[in-house]
């Protein structure tokens, strides 16, 4: 069991070192996107640093969504899924392995790079940190969350809208928590609320997401 | 009698069509009575006036978009574990009608908060997680339409209301604590001043109201679907053959 997770992490990971444009392309779609806001919002600091983690998170959630539809869907068209599903080892502890590599390919590269997109948007120091830390619990709950619709609409018409449409109302406790522990901290009150309930979803998520997206791995393959 | 058998869509199809036209019947009635009491015994709000009126829609809308969603999740869950069409059907049959409660209350509340709170749309605690809510409704029934086959239908959207089920507290007290943290009490409707008992009669029966349109709805839709679903099956051209 413990064999065959790392073993399809070691293959995600590999596959994607090997097709370094997936990531390369997520990354930099995250820094333009973000990078866009000021254009639109005009350059002065006082309003930036108001919207800043805002965007940041709202940015690093719309990458998550971009890089979904691989999760699954070229192991889907190549049939490989359907013998990971018939191996015989856990398909849960399958699906946590490629939700982890989804994160450290998606997820991690844009937690890392997050900090200097807060730094254009004048945020202090101390907001980074609480940034960066938010960040790394939330964005694991986001490939989580997302891996479900992206199993659910394996094959199926509507695609990568599809998936965003039902996922993106799941994303709203997560951005409020995230973005708001920022925000908090900026006010000066306590994060510890925000934090510890973050943590609260990402355990919830580990412990059922796993379950909801081998089932509906088996739906899709029947 | 044995009372399974209306779990077969066989013996439903019948079935509905009679209760259907009783719960019509009802929701006819209570939607008079209420609407009489809602109009003209209900006395006038001394703070909003007669604006208030649209309570007598809005809340029961409110409540059965709620209480829907519960419903349909259940019967889809029904219909994953133990594999009944029936239930599945009955959850297909539920979104529509739980979509257009939402999409109602939402209406209503923009209505009612133009000349109470002087906007349209404000993002209160309760307004932001209806709306949630009415994306959760619209997924559900874009993934159901987007897959061809209804059996793979049934159970991925399943899933999906499970998935919503969990998540619906989840979303409904983030939204709250955001909002309390975002903007002050400005506008609290929690600590609702004591109501006229015509009043709360008048939503009660209204609520009543809504309660047999959506069975009554949602059994015509049932009805629908099966025939759909099973245009092929003998017994179908059977009793339309007889009718």
């Amino acid at each position: 069991m413990y064999q065959a997770f790392i073993f399809v992490l070691r293959k995600e990971l590999l596959l994607a070192f090997r097709q370094k444009t997936d990531m390369v392309t997520v990354l930099f779609f995250f820094i333009i996107v973000s990078s866009l806001f000021p254009f639109a919002v005009g350059p002065e600091l006082s309003i930036l640093k108001i919207i800043g983690p805002g965007v940041v998170w709202v940015g690093a959630l719309l990458c998550s969504l971009l890089a979904l539809h691989r999760v699954f869907e070229t192991d889907f068209n190549d049939g490989s899924l359907e013998h990971l599903v018939l191996s015989g080892e856990p398909l849960t502890v399958l699906v946590i392995a490629k939700v982890s590599a989804h994160w450290l390919i998606t997820g991690l590269p844009v937690v890392i790079v997050a900090p200097l997109i807060g730094l254009q948007f004048g945020l202090s120091v101390d907001s980074l940190t609480i940034l960066l830390i938010t960040l790394l619990v939330g964005t694991p709950v986001l490939s989580l969350i997302g891996s479900i619709g992206a199993a659910l609409t394996l094959g199926v018409r509507g695609g990568a809208a599809l998936t965003s449409m039902l996922i993106l109302p799941f994303y709203v406790p997560i951005l409020i928590f995230g973005a708001g522990a920022v925000v908090a901290d900026a006010q000066g009150l306590s994060i510890d609320g925000h934090f510890s309930i973050l943590v609260a979803m990402l355990c919830l998520s580990v412990a059922l997401a796993p379950l909801a997206i081998a089932s509906a791995i088996k739906i899709a393959l029947e | 009698m044995n009372i399974w058998k209306y779990s077969s869509p066989q013996y439903f199809y019948p079935l509905a069509k009679k209760m259907a036209t009783i719960f019509f019947v009802f929701a006819a009635v209570f939607t008079v009575w209420g609407l009489y009491i809602g109009f003209f015994v209900a006395p006038t709000d001394f703070q909003q006036g007669e604006s208030y009126r649209i309570i007598f829609i809005h809340v029961p809308a409110a409540w059965m978009s709620m209480l829907i969603y519960l419903i349909m999740s259940f019967w889809a869950a029904i219909g994953l574990i133990m594999n009944t069409r029936l239930s599945s059907m009955m959850a297909h049959a539920l979104a529509p009608t739980g979509a257009l409660m939402t999409f109602v209350a939402l209406w209503t509340g923009a209505f009612w908060g133009r000349p109470t709170w002087g906007a349209w749309w404000v993002w209160d605690a309760r307004l932001t997680s209806e709306l949630i809510l009415l994306f959760l409704y619209i997924g559900y029934m874009a993934l159901r339409a987007s897959i061809e086959d209804p059996r793979r239908a049934d159970r991925a959207s399943a899933i999906l209301a499970l998935v919503g089920v969990v998540n619906v507290p989840i979303i409904y007290f983030s939204v709250q604590w955001w909002n309390t943290l975002h903007q002050g009490a400005s506008v609290s409707l929690t600590k609702s001043p004591s109501m006229a008992t015509s009043m709360l009669t008048g939503m009660l029966v209204m609520a009543l109201a809504f309660w047999m349109y959506s069975i009554a709805v949602s059994l015509i839709r049932v009805r629908r679907i099966i025939r759909d679903r099973e245009a092929n099956a003998a017994w179908l051209a059977e009793s339309s053959g007889a009718q």
